[in-house]
């Protein structure tokens, strides 16, 4: 009966502990997506941020980029890029801008979130400053226009004449005091 | 184990009699007992309400979609319809009465005396009811009860989900919490509790199933329970797991949650092969065939469910690398269960077979469940997968391998050991009439979804393009004969508990195995000496 007993403890002890680890296998998921994403450039995530970087310029061949914009449901501002599409050399670095306005009667903060397709290319685009490395505030009834610099890497794959770049803009004026205290980790955080 | 009775005068008579100590009365029997038959049936009669209450959610699902346009409920009330019948069927419904045969059949086909731990046995029963009550008392909420599914996809159950999505969240880790604890106690008394002599590679299958089965939940109900955690803490502590705004990613969402869901999947249908691979050599009297394949088969299904879980995503864009390996890995289960498939069918080849309403159910589950294979491996290929992902295909595919599989699974188990339970013999014309009636049915039910599925019939929504009426009203007259006919099923349950010929020990003839050594019906103490097993 001892013997008996000693073996269920025994079963329940490694069981329970299995049960916990696996608990946190859970939330282990969500850094192993970012490493994996991001060694492997799926998922459009591996956006890169970086310096202007003497790069070669590759004008053999060009790239078309375009631009688009998404507003999920519930943000009011108006939200679009200034030119749509662009054709550049990779290797070139390039600026363009996004432009906001907020309509509504109070100040908002927005930030935006970036997305690369295809997911193949994202790891090739490499941004040297964009209005999404920081939050966005904007008074009632003002409208600004919003700078982003990007270079694409003369590696692109051959096989890749376009890559869309996509901005959603999402309202994250309730959660702004708690951010402010901490303004230069949260553009970071979002790459 | 017997350390119940140290309250008892005669702590020196440690190893009672069996024949001197029945149930106690009254409803304290049922709250308090550590009995594995009394557990056993109360998760049964359980499961058997649940059943019942997601089979009416199902069936004004069918009587909406009757015909097109919009009759008898608002959206908003078919989408927490369709939620809550899914949730209480994965959860309330088939898990629990998986729990409660494996309650009442383990510990007597293994020469056990109980389960292992009986008293954490009631507890993880107990908490049950209370985890369906505050998911179902969500329904007369403000705002409703989950509409989003019962994959509950963020952001759709975070940042737009009703404010009850906190109650079903706790409900999912109470109902968590039971199934984990459930499952040690059935390996604990697996691995602790054979009779001497009952080596591994000679229990039954249907213990084998389970104990594969338990690891499995073990292995990812906490997992589901971390993802419904970090739910909770977009929704309330601010987070950003799932809010792109926050930096968090809504895909990661479905990766944990299907990194629980496709497991889940099998938890839900092995011990389904389990009862199967028991009854068909019963009524084909002839031994399994092949029962080490089987076991290898149930194995390597149990350790390919943790590597094909995105092929339930194909159409998020995911990068072609990814789509072909899930792609090839989900197709490589075809293989271990057309070993069983076969292995079946093999045991049944010349065989003396009866069609019992057991058997009757069992051969249904293999054609049927086949079926639903079949579309499954449809399903699995990554580019015709973006034609059917969300479509009326889908559903057709996983009810073909769940109702058809998993629940008349469970239907066959009942009608199987009924008699060990009850003492009295089956009544066959009210089991084929059950049975009939629930075949023709299900198939009148599921098989035009797979129809209007490839037509392009989307899932989850209460209104479809007119061409789609003639297959959805063919469909909805189905759900009503199946739905109605378990009321024949409760009947003969009930039916069964009180009248009937006195069964024997072995009550089918063709019945090997410890459970059927005992008498019918089978005493409250069994095997509190082991058996010998040779």
């Amino acid at each position: 009966m001892r013997d008996a007993k000693q073996a269920n403890t025994r079963v329940v002890v490694r069981l329970g502990v299995t049960a916990v680890l696996m608990f946190g296998f859970g939330f282990a998921l969500v850094p192993l997506y970012e490493v994996f994403c991001d060694i492997t450039g799926l998922n459009g995530k591996n956006f890169g941020r970086g310096d202007v970087a003497a790069l070669e310029v590759d004008r053999s061949r060009t790239v078309k980029v375009q631009f688009v914009s998404t507003n999920p449901e519930t943000m009011p501002w108006e939200f679009k890029p200034v030119e749509r599409s662009m054709r550049i050399f990779p290797g070139e670095t390039h600026q363009t801008a996004y432009f906001a306005a907020n309509p509504t009667s109070h100040w908002m903060v927005a930030q935006a979130v970036p997305s690369v397709t295809p997911a193949e290319a994202a790891q090739y685009l490499t941004k040297i400053n964009c209005f999404c490395f920081d939050r966005q505030p904007l008074d009632a009834g003002a409208s600004q226009e919003m700078p982003m610099v990007f270079v694409v890497s003369p590696e692109l794959p051959a096989h890749i004449s376009t890559i869309t770049v996509s901005y959603a803009l999402y309202d994250i004026t309730a959660s702004e005091p708690v951010a402010l205290q901490d303004k230069t980790k949260t553009g970071s955080q979002l790459l | 184990m017997a350390t119940v009775d140290i309250d008892l005068p005669h702590v020196k008579d440690h190893d009672h009699d069996p024949h001197h100590h029945g149930p106690a009365k009254g409803i304290g029997r049922w709250l308090f007992t550590t009995n594995h038959k009394d557990i056993g049936s109360m998760y049964l009669i359980f499961s058997l309400c649940m059943f019942l209450i997601g089979g009416l959610m199902a069936l004004i699902i069918r009587a909406e979609l009757f015909q097109p346009g919009l009759q008898l409920v608002e959206p908003e009330f078919f989408n927490q319809m369709t939620t809550m019948h899914g949730l209480i069927m994965v959860f309330g419904a088939v898990m629990p009465a998986f729990v409660g045969l494996a309650n009442w059949m383990i510990p007597m086909m293994i020469g056990a005396p109980d389960m292992a731990l009986p008293r954490m046995n009631n507890w993880s029963f107990w908490i049950l009811p209370f985890a369906f009550l505050i998911l179902l008392s969500s329904l007369f909420m403000e705002g409703g009860a989950p509409n989003f599914g019962w994959t509950f996809y963020a952001p759709l159950s975070t940042t737009y989900g009703p404010p009850s999505t906190t109650y079903f969240i706790f409900g999912v880790h109470i109902m968590g919490i039971s199934s984990i604890m459930g499952a040690i106690n059935i390996i604990a008394t697996i691995l602790n509790l054979r009779a001497p002599g009952m080596t591994l590679m000679k229990m039954p299958l249907f213990v084998w199933t389970w104990l594969i089965t338990a690891f499995l939940l073990i292995a990812v109900m906490p997992v589901l329970a971390g993802v419904v955690t970090m739910m909770l803490m977009d929704i309330h502590f601010g987070t950003s797991f799932f809010n792109a705004a926050g930096g968090g990613d809504p895909v990661l969402f479905q990766h944990v949650f299907w990194f629980f869901g496709h497991p889940e999947v099998y938890i839900m249908i092995l011990p389904a092969f389990g009862i199967v691979s028991e009854i068909i050599p019963t009524f084909a009297r002839k031994r399994l065939f092949g029962y080490p394949s089987m076991v290898y088969a149930v194995a390597s299904i149990a350790l390919l469910s943790f590597i094909v879980w995105a092929h339930h995503m194909f159409t998020v864009g995911m990068p072609l690398v990814g789509e072909v390996f899930f792609m090839f890995a989900t197709m490589l289960i075809a293989v271990p269960t057309g070993v069983k498939v076969f292995n079946w069918v093999a045991t049944m080849f010349r065989g003396s077979m009866t069609f019992e309403t057991p058997m009757l159910f069992a051969l249904a589950f293999v054609v049927l469940f086949t079926i639903g294979g079949f579309s499954g491996l449809m399903l699995a290929i990554a580019p015709v997968d973006f034609q059917y992902h969300d479509t009326y295909f889908v559903v057709a595919h996983f009810h073909y391998v769940l109702v058809p599989g998993a629940v008349f699974g469970i239907m066959a188990g009942v009608y199987y050991w009924l008699p060990k339970w009850t003492g009295h013999v089956l009544n066959e014309s009210l089991g084929k009439f059950h049975f009939w009636m629930s075949f023709v049915g299900v198939n009148i039910t599921f098989f035009p979804m797979h129809f209007v599925g490839l037509a392009g019939m989307p899932r989850r929504i209460p209104d479809y393009a007119l061409q789609f009426a003639d297959f959805n009203s063919i469909a909805s007259v189905g759900a009503f004969i199946f739905g109605l006919s378990q009321l024949i099923f409760v009947y003969n349950i009930i039916h069964n508990a009180r009248v009937g010929e006195k069964a024997t020990a072995q009550v089918w003839d063709g019945a090997h195995g410890l459970e059927w050594t005992v008498p019918s019906p089978a005493p409250y103490h069994t095997f509190s000496t082991p058996p010998k097993v040779d």
